[in-house]
């Protein structure tokens, strides 16, 4: 449940950094995005993006428990964060950035990468 | 703060080894706005007159535009500027994918290099950090090849571009590849890298661009895509991409055939977009935000090998497919991947080699010159021509000069069929009975591209009827089955020549790809509001940016009359075969281009643009445009 990527359709524009960025940090700035697009070429030739299905391997290497679950998505309460970072190298896909205060954050299922992806590459189930 | 741009210009004599940068002069934001403008206006003002394009003198500019890199449809074009080889005149070429917009989080709009390093090299940039490095490693490598090796020396995320062999060896239609498959390929802007001891531009950026109202930016880009989607053009014209069109071109007698000899083919069916997405395709392959892909990834299966590449789009399926009598998709896709690894231009190889194959089969070429028995429509031949061109060897020595300096070399009438203006090679759309087309190529700034003027579907509209203004998506889905066509008007094509002149490269003005205006219609009002968001400042897209585009014409004239000791009118006509030869067969059969008609056509547009008769700017001219030259 929650994000799914599709790479058959996937062309590579990276819309969704942009989208995610400007949503979530008012930045246009795609290397700060909670998601990441990448081709493989020349072989075999196609596009992949790596996406935060919620695993939730984050909150478990909290030691503050400040990742929390709230529905399905895993939120960081930024008031329990200690900014120990325990959170950035748990995250399978590297999916946990820091931002200009030093604080983690994360996908919290905004959605708006779906709805902007020309290719409906990505959805939410 | 100047919203919407990076802030900074990057200065690098590589002669010198130095670097230096410093804060993005605020004049040419007020006066150029961006890409094209910045270039424009820098080359006129620091390329030293009369500098040979291969001096280390000659400067190689990079620019990017203030919509560059935001959240925009495909806001991810590079432009990129030089004194031409092919030309000797103004040069610019445009790129998609990814590269510039990491030169602009890096933290450069413009980037202005000039001198030659002392042994092969690249320069690297990740954001503050920038430096020339060896690249003898590297040296006469492929372009993907090298793509691939700094990739995995350096990480995914450096964005490369690469010259290939052609590059190195000067060859005068030698491009930049970049990201697998896109390329700035005309004008020889890769062999002025390649005369700079240049081999790659490395580029990451990670800063973020500062724009006027994010809030309002966000809402906008949003409803941008979602206006894309909304057009037919989104899902009719995006599967096939500029392929698309091939069908349509042959049978309004467009497509160039047997290097231009004719206009139409009888194997267009198997050179198509559909041959393409049956044969080859494994992806559709965007530029950097762009919702309407329209590049195809694929895998050729040839007797030579089998090969991964990025196309064929239009111009190298008509260039390299029929206008050198190849009517193999597979094969076509290989030239393309020769072209791309070797570092040349798909729209001049097409042109020479075809007229290669044409000197060749009228004696004007030996095959000791040769260095084989060379065949229309044969792979081999091709493919055979391509390399010696980038090696320069035999006969591809005097290729590699590009049609017009090959045909002044071969002698005999070769010159008649050297198919070009001011040096550079026609592209895709045969013009003997398209007027106003014929008219764009004849007066572009750079020589014979279509890049500046597209009024193919207007010229068509005059001889049988329907929309001038339809967008191409418009075109291919309507009836185009006609078995002749009646000789279209030249009376009122310099208008409509001089809109889409102004018009086409306003695009590159703003750092963003045109399609989604020219094949979709996604409506100018779009750029307006995106612009507004992005800068803070209010323009009019007809009005105001469109004057610009204009007053960057005339520049880019002046430009050419500096550095071009006779230049004038007789730099803008079109190759004698399109005046003196009628076409053979299809639907614009006995067609040819009256000499009066040229003639006609010249005065008028020159007097609409306030040109002398020789094709001049006038003072006044320059005046009213604030030119100071």
């Amino acid at each position: 449940m929650g994000l799914i990527f599709n790479n058959e359709t996937c062309s590579g524009c990276k819309a969704c950094e942009l989208v995610c960025t400007l949503q979530n940090l008012k930045e246009i700035n795609p290397s700060k995005a909670m998601l990441h697009v990448y081709g493989k070429f020349p072989d075999p030739g196609k596009y992949y993006v790596d996406i935060c299905d919620q695993c939730g391997a984050c909150a478990e290497a909290c030691p503050q428990d400040a990742i929390e679950l709230k529905g399905q998505t895993y939120r960081i309460n930024k008031d329990k964060c200690d900014k120990c970072m325990a959170c950035v190298p748990a995250c399978p896909v590297n999916l946990v950035k820091v931002d200009d205060d030093g604080y983690p954050y994360k996908c919290i299922n905004c959605k708006q990468c779906v709805t902007v992806c020309p290719r409906d590459a990505l959805t939410f189930e | 703060m100047l919203y919407g741009y990076a802030g900074n210009t990057l200065r690098i004599d590589l002669s010198a080894g130095k670097v230096e940068k410093e804060p993005l002069k605020k004049e040419w934001v007020d006066e150029f706005i961006g890409g094209r403008g910045f270039t424009s206006k820098i080359l006129y003002d620091e390329n030293p007159p009369n500098v040979e394009p291969f001096d280390p003198e000659n400067r190689f500019i990079i620019a990017m535009g203030p919509l560059s890199g935001l959240f925009l449809p495909a806001s991810g074009k590079t432009h990129f500027c030089t004194k031409s080889p092919a030309t000797g005149g103004y040069g610019d070429s445009n790129m998609g994918g990814h590269f510039g917009v990491n030169m602009k989080y890096a933290g450069y709009d413009v980037t202005i290099i000039k001198g030659k390093a002392k042994e092969p090299s690249y320069i690297f940039i990740d954001n503050d950090t920038v430096e020339i490095r060896p690249a003898g490693q590297y040296w006469g490598k492929g372009s993907t090849e090298v793509e691939s090796a700094m990739k995995e020396e350096l990480g995914e995320e450096y964005q490369i571009l690469t010259i290939g062999e052609a590059g190195e060896n000067l060859v005068n239609f030698a491009c930049i590849s970049h990201d697998f498959g896109r390329q700035a390929g005309r004008i020889g802007i890769g062999a002025v890298l390649g005369s700079k001891n240049i081999k790659a531009i490395v580029a990451r950026g990670t800063k973020s661009i500062p724009v006027f109202d994010p809030k309002g930016l966000l809402k906008k880009g949003k409803e941008t895509y979602a206006a894309c989607r909304e057009k037919p053009g989104f899902k009719g014209w995006t599967p096939e991409g500029t392929a698309g069109i091939t069908n349509w071109c042959n049978d309004v007698g467009a497509l160039p055939t047997r290097n231009f000899q004719t206009s139409h083919c009888d194997y267009a069916d198997k050179i198509n977009g559909k041959a393409i997405l049956k044969e080859l395709k494994i992806t559709d392959k965007g530029c950097f935000a762009c919702p309407i892909p329209c590049g195809k990834y694929g895998h050729a299966k040839t007797k030579r090998g089998n090969v991964y590449v990025e196309g064929p789009e239009y111009e190298t399926l008509s260039l390299l497919g029929s206008n050198c009598e190849l009517d193999d998709i597979h094969g076509i896709a290989y030239t393309n991947y020769i072209c791309d690894e070797v570092g040349i231009d798909t729209c001049s190889a097409g042109a020479v080699v075809s007229f290669a194959l044409e000197c060749y089969e009228k004696g004007y070429i030996s095959k000791e010159e040769m260095g084989m028995d060379v065949k229309w429509g044969d792979l081999d031949s091709i493919v055979h021509i391509l390399n010696i061109i980038a090696k320069r060897e035999g006969i591809g020595d005097t290729l590699a000069l590009g049609v017009q300096g090959a045909a002044e070399k071969i002698g005999y009438d070769s010159s008649k069929f050297a198919i070009h203006v001011k040096g550079l090679e026609w592209t895709g759309y045969e013009s003997r009975n398209a007027p106003g087309m014929m008219l764009g190529y004849m007066t572009s700034d750079i020589g014979a591209h279509h890049g500046r003027c597209w009024v193919l579907g207007s010229d068509v509209a005059t001889a049988v009827g329907g929309d001038k203004n339809a967008t191409v998506h418009d075109l291919i889905s309507g009836d185009s089955d006609f078995d002749t066509i009646p000789k279209a008007d030249h009376k009122n094509v310099v208008p409509l020549v001089l809109k889409s002149q102004h018009l086409r490269p306003a695009f590159d003005i703003l750092g963003t790809c045109r399609l989604q205006y020219m094949e979709i219609g996604l409506e100018t009002e779009y750029y307006e509001e995106l612009y507004y968001y992005a800068t803070g400042k209010k323009m009019d897209f007809n009005k105001d940016l469109l004057l610009l585009s204009e007053k960057i014409w005339h520049l880019n004239r002046m430009f050419n009359k500096r550095e071009i000791s006779d230049f004038g009118r007789k730099y803008d006509y079109p190759p004698a075969r399109f005046y003196e030869e009628k076409i053979p067969n299809g639907p614009n059969k006995g067609h040819v281009m009256d000499l009066g008609v040229i003639e006609e056509m010249l005065d008028t547009y020159y007097e609409a643009r306030g040109w002398d008769e020789n094709g001049i700017p006038t003072q006044a001219t320059l005046e009213k445009h604030n030119l100071t030259v």
